[in-house]
């Protein structure tokens, strides 16, 4: 696995100048990802979303590699056709290299709307890296709820009002949905820890065959902090196990991280706006049904790994 | 050239024009009626008889997702669907014809839902027509045949570079068997040629962009582009139609006039409906009746003009709908043809009919009254009248 200075040196394939918001997590998770792909050639597409509307406003794009964009909710459908071309005439012998294929899509194009192609694709067996960057709300249509959005958080269609405390469910567990497709990789990481996510798109892309991973993805704009928090509320999702960063080779589970000492999820919570009115009292409850959730998913999750 | 005479169903003819053009790749969810054309397909794949790549994909959103792919990475690729799946596939036709691929669909035209009918109109594929596609119709299973192996080289022609649908009538075509002549393989070779496309997403040395996004800066460009597309695709159609006919002995182009220059009334259609009118013609012309058709095979791009002159010499037309404009003045064929002829100096009286909606039948009898009526003035012109429907 390539350290830092290595990854430093291999020149961005994922370029500055794109309009993304200071502090937005996606398009670093666009970036680290193409640099762990290295010297082999990738093409990409992205879900109709912020990391596509940012990075290829004609006649400008900052993919430095080929790169497709169809629709919202078929990035795995649209590289699956990609991958499908590549087969045939890598068969025929009209392409010679050998190119891997990594899909992106946010957490609505992946979790909602993009999730039976999404299916359909791990399935059918294409030989593609599926990267779900989870900012958890549709951050690029004005931050709707999704279903991969917290339970608790505030959004435009999941507001704080004065019936209803944000959003009521808890959010969809995805990469289990994934990994129940026994695909040979799935695996969850963070922006803020480079060097979990892309030790995991190196190993991704040289297992083979489909692989899932969801990276959670602070948006500074619809979780309402600080640009300069990014990386700092990604590690604390791990720290508080809102976000476990463990992996599914071959069916068999790994935890990557422990935390040593297991934060409240108050702690995460109160950085972000989202969850402002969860600090009134009459809402306490929704905080311990949070934290009851986080230790049961914690707890379930554990026990996968220890098998 | 010689012509190999068999039996087939338009699903079996259209099957084995997509074997014959031997794409690199398919994309495709099954459908009624147009299920078989894949399923064959598919069992030419599983023969290794095609050096095709099968994508059996999930639905026919993810299929069509699945060709805009794998046309943007520089494979001829194809599918098939019908009704539903279409209207499934819309917002992909949109993109496949934006970003200017090259794809080859064959369409089996069923109605819409609901209520939910399996059988034929063109209420499919006419709501898509303004896509920016290629829309070609077929009387029978030999132009269906015919018209999928000319569709790969208009799709593909440097002034076009635009996905073509070729479409038969859902069971009247799809499932009834003709006689057809076919072409050898290596024929169908030849008249397709090689694809090269100008640039394509797996020549990872020449990075570029695909689908980006275009704001109020350069979106009308593009979609103008389209436009000049279509407008070529008029000329790119009629040369290779003719190159086919050069070729093959049968010459094909935008429409086609049967006893039409002395007609004194006609009836202008599309598909099968064509083929029992020409019966009927025939029928008519022995006993006096000096009656005509204009087929028209190509609606996208809309030959305006040369439908404009076909019919300035008619006393009384009617223009026969397999789908209507629900709230709109008519049927998509009529408001068409009525206002391709509003700036003739000369123009028949013209009328609009509906017809055969979720497979009702149309007969001769029906075709002959018609006829009959036009002659004897009682359809009013500019009028839409619904032929065989209980009202």
């Amino acid at each position: 696995m390539a350290n830092l200075k290595e990854l430093a040196a291999r020149g961005d394939k994922f370029t500055g100048g794109h309009r993304a918001c200071a502090g937005c997590g996606a398009t670093v998770v666009a970036r680290q990802a193409l640099l762990a792909a290295g010297d082999k050639p990738v093409v990409t597409t992205c879900a109709t979303g912020c990391l596509e509307v940012v990075s290829t406003i004609f006649p400008y794009t900052a993919w430095d590699v080929p790169f497709i964009h169809s629709a919202f909710e078929n990035s795995a459908a649209t590289i699956s056709g990609v991958e499908a071309a590549y087969k045939s005439l890598k068969r025929q012998g009209t392409v010679k290299e050998d190119i891997r294929f990594m899909a992106f899509g946010g957490d609505g194009g992946t979790y909602d709307i993009g999730l039976q192609a999404l299916s359909g694709a791990m399935e059918r067996g294409h030989n593609m890296l599926y990267i779900c960057y989870d900012n958890q709300a549709y951050m690029n249509t004005g931050i709707q709820r999704s279903s991969a959005t917290p339970k608790g958080s505030a959004t435009t269609t999941s507001p704080n009002g004065k019936k209803i405390p944000g959003k009521v469910q808890f959010r969809k567990n995805l990469t289990e949905i994934i990994a129940a497709h026994g695909i040979p990789y799935v695996a969850q990481s963070v922006v803020g820890n480079w060097s979990d996510f892309t030790k995991k798109v190196e190993k991704a892309l040289a297992k083979g065959g489909p692989a899932f991973i969801a990276v959670l993805q602070p948006c500074r704009l619809g979780w309402g902090y600080p640009p300069e928090l990014t990386a700092e509320l990604g590690r604390l999702a791990v720290e508080t196990n809102f976000w476990p960063l463990y992996e599914v080779e071959d069916g068999k589970y790994k935890l990557n991280s422990t935390p040593k000492e297991r934060k409240p999820i108050s702690e995460w919570l109160f950085l972000q706006e989202r969850f402002r009115h969860l600090k009134r009292p009459e809402n306490q409850a929704i905080i311990d049904e949070i934290q009851k959730d986080i230790d049961l998913r914690w707890e379930n999750l554990g026990k996968k790994c220890s098998l | 050239m010689q012509k190999i005479i068999l039996a087939k169903t338009g699903n079996e003819a259209m099957a084995l024009a997509m074997k014959q053009i031997n794409p690199d790749v398919v994309a495709a969810y099954p459908i009624t009626p147009a299920t078989e054309i894949v399923q064959i397909f598919s069992q030419y794949v599983a023969d290794g008889e095609v050096k095709t790549e099968f994508v059996a994909v999930e639905s026919e959103h993810s299929a069509m997702s699945a060709c805009i792919g794998s046309c943007a990475a520089g494979a001829r690729t194809m599918t098939g669907t019908s009704s539903q799946g279409l209207a499934l596939m819309y917002e992909m036709i949109y993109i496949a014809a934006g970003l200017r691929l090259p794809i080859v669909m064959a369409d089996v035209n069923r109605a819409l839902a609901a209520p939910i009918n399996i059988h034929c109109d063109h209420s499919d594929t006419m709501g898509c027509r303004d896509a920016g596609w290629i829309h070609i119709f077929s009387e029978n299973a030999q132009e269906a045949y015919d018209s999928m192996i000319q569709a790969m080289r208009i799709a593909e022609h440097k002034d076009v570079r635009l996905p073509v649908m070729v479409t038969t009538d859902g069971f009247i075509i799809s499932h009834g068997m003709e006689r057809i002549d076919t072409l050898s393989d290596a024929d169908v070779q030849s008249f397709i040629g090689k694809y090269d496309p100008m640039m394509h997403l797996l020549d990872i040395k020449k990075p570029f962009t695909v689908g980006a996004i275009n704001l109020t800066d350069y979106y009308f460009e593009h979609r103008r582009a389209m436009v000049d597309a279509q407008n070529n695709a008029l000329k790119v159609i009629k040369e290779v139609g003719a190159e086919f006919g050069k070729k093959f002995d049968t010459n094909y182009g935008l429409i086609e006039k049967y006893q039409l220059d002395d007609a004194e009334v006609a009836i202008v259609a599309l598909g099968s409906t064509c083929g029992t009118a020409k019966v009927v013609i025939d029928k008519l012309r022995k006993q006096g009746v000096k009656a005509g058709l204009l087929k028209i095979r190509v609606f996208r791009p809309f030959p305006a003009e040369e439908i404009a002159r076909a019919l300035e010499n008619i006393k009384t037309v009617a223009v026969l709908d397999r789908s209507d404009s629900i709230g709109s003045f008519g049927g998509p064929v009529f408001t068409e043809v009525r206002s391709a002829l509003y700036g003739s100096a000369k123009k028949p009286q013209i009328a609009g009919v509906v017809y055969g909606l979720g497979g009702r039948e149309i007969d001769m009898e029906q075709i002959e009254g018609l006829f009959m009526d036009l002659k004897a003035g009682k359809i009013k012109a500019d009028s839409v009248s619904y032929l065989g429907v209980r009202d």
